[in-house]
């Protein structure tokens, strides 16, 4: 005991020293209750759902459910097409990542390294696309859309999710900080365009892929407007716009309506809560910052 | 001797001319998908808007031109101008406190050394979830009879039926979800600047709001300003949130031009019209776009 507390090199500091250490250690506190506040509605959404209904509305409310209820979970797996909304977005938003991905690599490359005609034309329209908002040109995209026969269908959902220019910027930009000679030299070893693309310039960018990538399905796995107007059939539906009807039809079950919640929001928090770097580095990217 | 020379010259420049022509060709088959799909999904449908929004065309597309009624018919629309002040109304409410609170947060974040990942990922994890899952989950946080909140404060307030409250609720759920981006852009933002500088005005005497002031508000200043178009361009476009928490109501209290444009389309079947709104819409996006394209140009420069 004694010894340590010699060691201890605290005494030698100065009050001012201290004053400040207290002033710091109280501001990390503070942080962290903050933080917890901050996340504690999704708290209280996963609490909820392990309730029975009518501990729900309790009062007092209980801070921890007690005894664990997963009756809800099991009612709205078994009671509404949840599972087969979880299948949608899979689907769809698995499709709509590959495919931003190659095309914009695609296109990224060909401007970026290969010298042909049209090429700055075809730069300054992506630029230009860049700003107009689709949200604003909904109604000719549905008739177009509707048109193509394609309401209630994962092609109409996926298309024009796909005509997004800013993958093709962030692709261009990392493609353009590579030096030419790279590919040159493969050029002269006779190697096609492509497999310069797939074999020199997509390993150099691997990490911008996979932070693409990840960044790209989890906004695919969130978008609502969109699937909201080009699905209506329930069994077509993704997950964002499927439990909107559920949420309705409970009425105040708020366990169920909570688990309904919780099961929708666990793929893209688990891939952030994981993949944190990668989403991280993905954010950057998208807003220029990179 | 002349032939000579020249011979093997004109072969290469020949084999040369066939290698470009070969990489022109890959260039356009590598272009081509992305291009046709951008074409087809984005540029088509925002010139179509414009022609759509001169005629009283149903969601079918058919209808005759009617020259600018829409737009002369939008300007003298009540409901019009009340879609566009309660869009302008959410801006002032989520824009400026969604910096501040970010930049805060940020500045407590970015001082952790233990706990720092933690704490960050506790502010950016609403960020990742569909906005019907924090609809569903601030419905539930709020409800006026069992809400956690209204429990606690023994208050009845309907937040999202309330006249007065129905808009800054919903900004107060826009910030908590989306505050986290801004977060990580501060963060990135305060970690540029060099430690160096901080330093020397340590050493010059300067401390706590004295640096931040003098320092860190303007070498942040261009991340700030990036903040503040992203947003002001985001905002223009609610939807989702509006729609699932108020459905425009309280008395079309929370009613924004882009719910708007999906009533009159979608539930009114005025085609024509709805894209009359839309070409307001991308009016006003486009304009704080270039606006965005031209601060920012002005960061690189300085």
């Amino acid at each position: 005991m004694t010894t340590i507390s010699t060691a201890r090199p605290a005494r030698t500091v100065s009050p001012s020293v201290r004053l400040a250490r207290l002033w710091g250690g109280v501001v990390t506190a503070l942080t962290v209750l903050l933080a917890a506040v901050w996340v504690f509605p999704l708290y209280w959404a996963a609490v909820t759902s392990l309730k029975a209904d009518n501990d729900t509305i309790a009062n007092p409310p209980t801070f921890w459910p007690r005894p664990l209820d997963f009756s809800s979970y099991t009612y709205i797996l078994q009671n509404s097409p949840l599972v087969r909304w979880y299948l949608n977005s899979i689907f769809t938003s698995l499709a709509v990542t590959v495919f931003v991905l190659l095309l914009s690599m695609l296109c990224a490359y060909a401007l970026s390294q290969i010298d042909f005609r049209g090429r700055r034309w075809l730069y300054w329209l992506l630029l230009v696309g860049f700003m107009i908002p689709f949200q604003a040109s909904l109604i000719p995209l549905f008739i177009l859309i509707n048109k193509m026969g394609l309401v209630n269908n994962f092609a109409g959902l996926i298309l024009p999710q796909l005509a997004a220019p800013l993958a093709v910027v962030i692709y261009k930009q990392f493609f353009d900080q590579i030096p030419p000679e790279l590919g040159d030299a493969a050029r002269i070893d006779g190697a096609g365009e492509w497999r310069v693309l797939f074999s020199i310039f997509l390993p150099l960018n691997w990490s911008i892929t996979v932070a693409l990538a990840i960044v790209t399905f989890i906004a695919a796995w969130n978008n609502f407007l969109w699937p909201f107007i080009v699905l209506n059939d329930p069994p077509k539906l993704t997950i964002p716009v499927g439990i909107t009807q559920v949420q309705s039809a409970y009425g105040v079950a708020y366990a169920k309506t909570m688990a309904t919640a919780v099961t929708a929001a666990l793929p893209t928090a688990l891939a952030y809560l994981i993949f944190q770097r990668r989403v991280t580095e993905g954010v950057m990217a998208t807003a220029g910052l990179k | 001797m002349l032939e000579t020379v020249s011979k093997p010259g004109r072969l290469v420049s020949q084999e040369k001319q066939m290698q470009l022509r070969r990489r022109g060709i890959t260039a356009l088959l590598m272009v081509a998908p992305f291009l046709l799909i951008y074409l087809v999904f984005l540029i088509y449908p925002s010139l179509r808007v414009l022609q759509l929004s001169l005629t009283n065309a149903d969601l079918t597309g058919q209808g005759q031109y009617v020259g600018l009624s829409n737009y002369a018919r939008l300007l003298r629309e009540p409901t019009f101008w009340t879609a566009l002040l309660n869009t302008l109304y959410f801006i002032l409410l989520t824009v400026i406190p969604n910096t501040l609170v970010g930049l805060g947060l940020a500045l407590l974040v970015v001082r952790l050394k233990r706990l720092k990942g933690l704490v960050l990922a506790c502010f950016f994890l609403p960020y990742v979830l569909p906005v019907s899952v924090v609809t569903n989950i601030w419905n539930w946080v709020l409800d006026s009879n069992f809400g956690i909140v209204n429990t606690l404060t023994h208050s009845t307030l309907a937040w999202f039926q309330d006249p007065v409250w129905a808009m800054p609720a919903v900004a107060f759920v826009t910030v908590w979800w989306t505050v986290g981006f801004n977060i990580l852009l501060f963060i990135a933002g305060l970690q540029n600047i060099p430690p160096e500088i901080y330093e020397a005005a340590a050493l010059d005497g300067a401390s706590g709001f004295r640096l931040f002031r003098s320092i860190t508000w303007p070498n942040l200043w261009p991340v700030t300003s990036l903040i503040l178009l992203l947003q002001l361009i985001a905002q223009f476009k609610i939807f989702d949130q509006v729609y699932l928490l108020t459905s425009g109501g309280p008395f079309d209290k929370t009613l924004v031009l882009l719910l708007y444009s999906y009533r009159e389309g979608f539930q009114q079947q005025h085609g024509g019209y709805a894209s009359t709104i839309g070409v307001v819409l991308m009016v006003v996006i486009l304009a704080a776009s270039l606006l965005q394209v031209r601060v920012l140009n002005r960061g690189e420069r300085a």
